[in-house]
């Protein structure tokens, strides 16, 4: 693979007005597969600039990007990508879009220049300016060396860099990502989450990341709709999500925890338990003295706390606490 | 940073008109088939049977003791008979991977994610196979007609026959599109191009070899809608103004004809979407 590492600092001379608008917009969007409902009423807008889809499998992600390109045609309910109607206007989307799937995907028989240029072709661009850019891209991915490779001959994190170079070739007005570091490796999914960053923040791209990783979303996002079982559970600005609700606290009590949860719980406070013995605790509209009352509270219960850390709020806790993971 | 990194630059350039996209589909799959020596070589082979009649057509024009040679309109309809050997294997050749090995890629999904409709891609994968198709049909059999005009040094025999025109494109048209879509629904039904070839080869020799049974065991060739094959050889000798060969009315076997097609496009229109729904 190519040693290239995307350059933030390269702006592009003439950069074209970002869409500042709404770049999405479902309203009580329902979509079924079969008996299977996979959204149910969703409601939510996507502003301007990098927006993550969050949620854990099965949350409906995919099938809200599927919906949105015209794939799925729901039940009932409306869409409007970049403000055009998707089922008026699904072609006109199309072109101004880009769709990074979830799963490997390739026209076979093609080495990645051929492919991303047949890409750019394919999205309306001359022949010539489709060869020239697929280069370019090519090489803004990292791929430039292997340019001339047959697609099949690709590692999994070559394949997700492949598919981000087709769906920018065109300089679509907006980006879907679906799951866009899916297996690769931490180097790899490093660059890509530098790619995307890059892409949102230095070349006024609109982009919508799908994910069930938290941190990518964190780190490439401004915004957040946050989904599961088939309904948007949160959106909004990440500072805003993170910030609104009080202070956060790393508790670990020896003893019983679960004890100390539910005692928590009935004071009010929200509680989360995480992969380790770690709880973080959730003081809502907290103040200085929230530490001393969680101290007293496992006084009052003679539960010893063994270790308290003020916390700063993450997007983990935003989806816990919209998801009501506990 | 290294020199040829040239970051990412917003297009400034014009877009072709949607609807087109299908042109550059056409264009991609011509060009890689022709880029395989293999190909070509059976390309040229297929038009082996062209060379042959012609020298026929020269040396009946030019030697009277060989006017026994001189083409006749029935002289073009065995000619595409012939030729049917050529579309069957060109078919499966070109046909069989032209949506089977993008299912198994994924690449459906991208497609459709450009601005491409279905049609547009059915009609890209179409034009692809049609095209090969027609030049180892409709084309080789026009030249031979020109070709009698060419060495007889006039038109008499086109005048004399000039429903051979409509007839072998009818006929062509015919054979081309129902060897076209037949095989462009299979190849939409699995994602391996040999199991499409097998299908194919398997619906060809499987309703000729069922027809056949019957006809032997009743006496009656009448079963003859059973087999595409036999349906098209029919139609084909109504088209070319001779005595049907089976017991079928031409009606029917133009029925069969039409279903065929029309059931693949129907086919096509429900396989080719940017998502597989299982439920």
């Amino acid at each position: 693979m190519s040693d290239i590492s995307p350059s933030p600092q390269v702006q592009d001379p003439f950069p074209p007005e970002r869409f500042t608008g709404p770049v999405v917009k479902a309203e009580q969007l329902s979509v079924r597969y079969g008996k299977n409902v996979a959204l149910n009423n969703v409601t939510a807008v996507f502003p301007a600039g990098a927006v993550g889809l969050l949620g854990p499998n099965g949350a409906g992600k995919s099938t809200l990007l599927k919906s949105l390109l015209g794939f799925l045609v729901p039940e009932s309910g409306s869409m409007t990508v970049l403000g055009l109607d998707v089922r008026a206007s699904p072609l006109e989307i199309r072109e101004r879009i880009g769709y990074m799937p979830e799963s490997d995907a390739h026209i076979p028989g093609m080495n990645a220049v051929s492919f991303v240029a047949y890409c750019g072709q394919l999205s309306g661009l001359p022949a010539v300016d489709a060869m020239q850019r697929a280069h370019e891209v090519l090489y803004y991915v990292g791929l430039g060396e292997a340019r001339y490779r047959n697609l099949e001959t690709y590692s999994t994190g070559m394949k997700q860099r492949i598919k981000l170079a087709q769906a920018l070739v065109h300089d679509p007005d907006l980006l879907f990502l679906d799951e866009p570091t899916n297996g690769m490796d931490p180097k790899g999914r490093d660059e890509m989450l530098e790619l995307v960053h890059d892409l949102a923040h230095n070349k006024n791209v609109n982009l919508i990341v799908s994910s069930h990783l938290l941190p990518d979303v964190e780190y490439t996002c401004d915004h957040v709709v946050v989904m599961d079982k088939g309904t948007v559970a949160t959106f909004g600005p990440i500072e805003a999500l993170k910030g609104s609700h009080g202070r956060v606290f790393e508790v670990r009590v020896k003893g019983d925890a679960q004890r100390f949860i539910d005692l928590a719980t009935t004071a009010g406070y929200e509680v989360h338990d995480t992969d380790e013995d770690v709880m973080r605790v959730f003081v809502l509209g907290g103040s200085d003295d929230s530490a001393k009352a969680l101290f007293a509270l496992a006084a009052r219960e003679k539960l010893q706390v063994r270790h308290l850390r003020p916390s700063i709020p993450t997007l983990e806790d935003v989806f816990a606490r919209a998801v009501g993971e506990q | 940073m290294p020199i040829h990194d040239q970051g990412y630059r917003h297009y400034q350039g014009t877009r072709t008109a949607l609807g087109k996209s299908w042109q550059v589909m056409t264009r991609a799959g011509v060009m890689s088939m022709i880029g395989k020596r293999q190909f070509i070589a059976l390309m040229l082979f297929a038009w082996s049977p062209f060379v042959v009649r012609a020298v026929q057509i020269y040396v009946s024009a030019t030697f009277t003791q060989a006017s026994f040679l001189a083409p006749k309109g029935e002289t073009f309809r065995e000619f595409l008979d012939q030729q049917g050997a050529f579309v069957f294997f060109v078919t499966i050749w070109v046909g069989a991977g032209l949506i089977a090995n993008d299912r198994r890629a994924n690449a459906l999904q991208l497609y459709l994610s450009k601005p491409v409709t279905s049609a547009e891609y059915i009609a890209g994968k179409l034009a692809i196979l049609f095209l090969f198709l027609v030049s180892v049909t409709f084309l080789p059999a026009m030249m031979l007609l020109l070709t009698q005009a060419i060495f007889a040094g006039s038109l008499t025999f086109i005048a004399n026959n000039l429903y051979l025109l409509p007839a072998i494109t009818l006929f062509s048209l015919a054979q081309v599109l129902l060897a076209s879509t037949t095989m462009l629904a299979l190849s939409s039904t699995s994602k391996s191009a040999r199991f499409v070839s097998i299908m194919y080869a398997g619906l060809f020799f499987f309703t000729t070899a069922l027809f056949n049974a019957l006809r032997g065991i009743t006496g009656r060739s009448s079963f003859a809608w059973l087999s595409p094959g036999a349906s098209l050889e029919q139609l084909g000798d109504v088209i070319f103004r001779l005595e049907p060969r089976y017991q079928l009315s031409p009606a029917i076997a133009g029925l069969t004809v039409v279903v065929l097609i029309a059931g693949s496009i129907w086919l096509l229109l429900r396989r080719v979407r940017g998502v597989e729904i299982v439920t």
